[in-house]
């Protein structure tokens, strides 16, 4: 059972907006679809399309009603057969991404282990056993929806959530892992922090992962990696390792 | 030839630098943003002979009080809020001449929200990822991230007009204040309309709602009548558009804005039409609200009447006509350059020193949009 529909399903989101739906679950293979016809559509280069913003399941398309009317863009979209990656746009990859675990850039890497009845060396392996598509990004920017956390770590958010939090940590919430790209409050079970920078309006794109890539936490080993790497981030010298599916 | 022409004595409630919007990056979960009363800002920059797509202020029922740096000219569009230059009442909608050592001040707003504040060649904010708009939660573009401070120096990116303008008022049909405090908001349905019952339906579109005080740029929440799910009030997360009314598990509504997360999972069932936005962003809190339904091709039919006559009335104010076209040549052919509306990009002969300019081209078919510097050869 993969949920995708038959037909590409149009929901009206506004007069300049159209939201296409592909599915109606999460799971790789739909999100793998959203992707292809992200693709396409942007390859086709649709007189009036301003910007495509994919998401777990849907697309949503903001267009200029001037240029082009929502039934003509209905009819573009649907006769947008071949569903191909173009040469324009990236690819999907695996991104690395050197996380430091350990108490105090995870305060709650303890409480994760014995939430689970694990010791921390056994929620540090699971955690960066598992590779972790980025569904979509939202919430705030460059915040990557990441799916597939085994529930052996699932653990409840905090029920006071923190005033700040650094950017770069890493947490769970219930049965979702993600990463605080800039600091912010939150209420999300810290066990790490990564010293790349997710989220930077000066970068050029200002994210170091793209939606429909996939995440891997690689462990560092010591305080002293971490800092080392932060540094080199810092100064433009960390290149990000990414490597196409 | 940017030049100060503003320091900031008092920063009003919230004052920011908006332009149209930052478009493009809501992949990344970057908002919009951009002004909220897109048409009081486009009719600031139109009065002053600017490009539409320019940055100015957005202020927000308390103005700022500001000292005159330099001898350049203003528009104030948008809600009425009484402004006064060394406690002179001065006219809104019209260009006004200010000289150094004079002191803005605005009075009480006394119709609609916010209010915009153009100068020549727009304000002269570093351009981040495509736009000048503030998007204060994540301290990104405008003015250092942020709303206006005590001792902040504002620059206009010239300090005349860069075209010939004639002061003329809006034509009868384009003239939306008094803003008033019941607010008629025309809706298309969707995309969740599905996740209604045909009750909930019927008492969103029948009922009358208030303009609650937690709203913002975020959004607006209404308080009101409940409006009924039939199954559960969550969704996949997918795209927020402008506009959107979404309704929570609560049941009341919430219409989305310019500074709205790129995503949601609530359901959202309408979203209000482009030529009615406006209405909202001048809503105060305890405004009334009623929606009312209409189809798709209604709405894009009163779009383009809209756009047709902004456009009519935009060249209307600019003259001489403009004498030369802005050509991109790419392999040797050359294109016309259009704006967002798709009006051709033009060069005054009467400009000089430096014109910036934020343009969307098409070329083939395809879309660039692109920030261009023009320096005279002089």
């Amino acid at each position: 059972m993969n949920s995708i529909f038959d037909r590409l399903r149009f929901l009206q989101a506004g007069d300049q907006s159209l939201t296409v739906e592909v599915g109606d679950t999460i799971n790789p293979e739909v999100n793998s679809k959203v992707r292809k016809l992200n693709l396409a559509i942007l390859d086709a280069s649709i007189a009036g399309v301003r910007e495509v913003v994919p998401t777990y399941r849907s697309l949503l398309i903001y267009y200029n009603a001037l240029v082009i009317s929502s039934s003509d863009l209905i009819d573009q979209i649907g006769s947008i057969e071949e569903w191909t990656d173009s040469q324009l746009v990236y690819r999907a990859r695996i991104i690395s991404i050197p996380t430091l675990y350990d108490g105090k850039y995870g305060p709650d890497l303890q409480f994760v282990a014995r939430h689970a009845g694990l010791t921390t060396e056994e929620v540090i392996n699971i955690h960066s056993e598992t590779d972790y598509r980025v569904y979509m990004m939202g919430f705030s920017p460059g915040f990557p929806y990441l799916g597939g956390l085994s529930p052996k770590i699932a653990t409840p958010r905090l029920e006071t959530p923190r005033a700040e939090i650094p950017g770069g940590s890493v947490g769970i919430a219930e049965n979702q892992t993600g990463i605080y790209p800039v600091s912010s409050p939150g209420g999300w079970r810290l066990i790490g922090c990564t010293p790349l920078n997710f989220f930077d309006p000066y970068m050029d794109p200002p994210v170091i992962v793209n939606p429909s890539d996939t995440i891997r936490f690689v462990p560092l080993q010591s305080e002293s990696e971490y800092l080392r790497i932060k540094n080199e981030v810092e100064n433009g010298l960390f290149e990000v390792h990414a490597e196409d599916i | 030839m940017n030049t100060d022409i503003f320091e900031v004595i008092e920063p009003g409630l919230l004052t920011t630098v908006q332009d149209l919007g930052r478009y493009g990056f809501q992949k990344y979960g970057i908002p919009v943003s951009g002004a909220m009363d897109t048409y009081s800002l486009r009719f600031a920059n139109i009065l002053i002979g600017n490009a539409e797509e320019d940055a100015g202020l957005e202020i927000t029922v308390l103005g700022p009080k500001l000292r005159i740096l330099s001898h350049s000219c203003i528009v104030i569009t948008g809600a009425d809020i009484n402004p006064k230059i060394d406690g002179d009442s001065v006219s809104q909608w019209v260009p006004i001449d200010v000289h150094p050592g004079n002191i803005l001040t605005f009075g009480p707003v006394s119709d609609g929200m916010r209010s915009y504040l153009s100068v020549p060649g727009g304000i002269d904010v570093p351009m981040l990822l495509g736009s000048r708009s503030t998007y204060t939660k994540s301290n990104m573009g405008g003015y250092h991230g942020r709303s206006l401070n005590i001792g902040d120096i504002i620059k206009a990116n010239y300090l005349k007009p860069n075209v010939e303008i004639s002061v003329k008022a809006l034509p009868e049909e384009l003239v939306f204040y008094p803003f008033g405090h019941v607010h008629d908001l025309r809706v298309v349905l969707g995309p969740q309309d599905k996740a209604f019952t045909t009750e909930g339906i019927s008492t969103f579109l029948n009922s009358e709602y208030t303009v609650s005080i937690q709203s913002d740029r975020v959004g607006y929440r209404l308080e009101g009548p409940v409006v009924e799910h039939s199954n559960g009030f969550d969704i996949i997360s997918d795209g927020s558009s402008l506009g959107s009314v979404q309704i929570p598990g609560d049941g009341s509504p919430i219409v989305l804005m310019s500074d709205r997360g790129t995503t949601g999972g609530y359901t959202k069932i309408a979203t209000v039409i482009s030529t009615d936005i406006y209405k909202l962003a001048q809503a105060m809190a305890g405004d009334r609200i009623k929606f009312s339904l209409v189809n798709i091709d209604e709405a894009e039919n009163l779009l383009r009447t809209r756009e047709s006559r902004i456009t009519q009335f935009a060249n209307s104010v600019r003259y001489p006509r403009p004498d030369k076209k802005l050509n991109v040549l790419v392999d040797e052919t050359s294109y016309n350059v259009t704006d967002m509306n798709g009006r051709e990009i033009v060069l005054m002969s009467s400009r000089t020193g430096q014109v910036r300019h934020i343009m969307t081209a098409n070329v083939s078919g395809r879309k660039f949009r692109f920030d261009v510097q023009i320096e005279s050869e002089d």
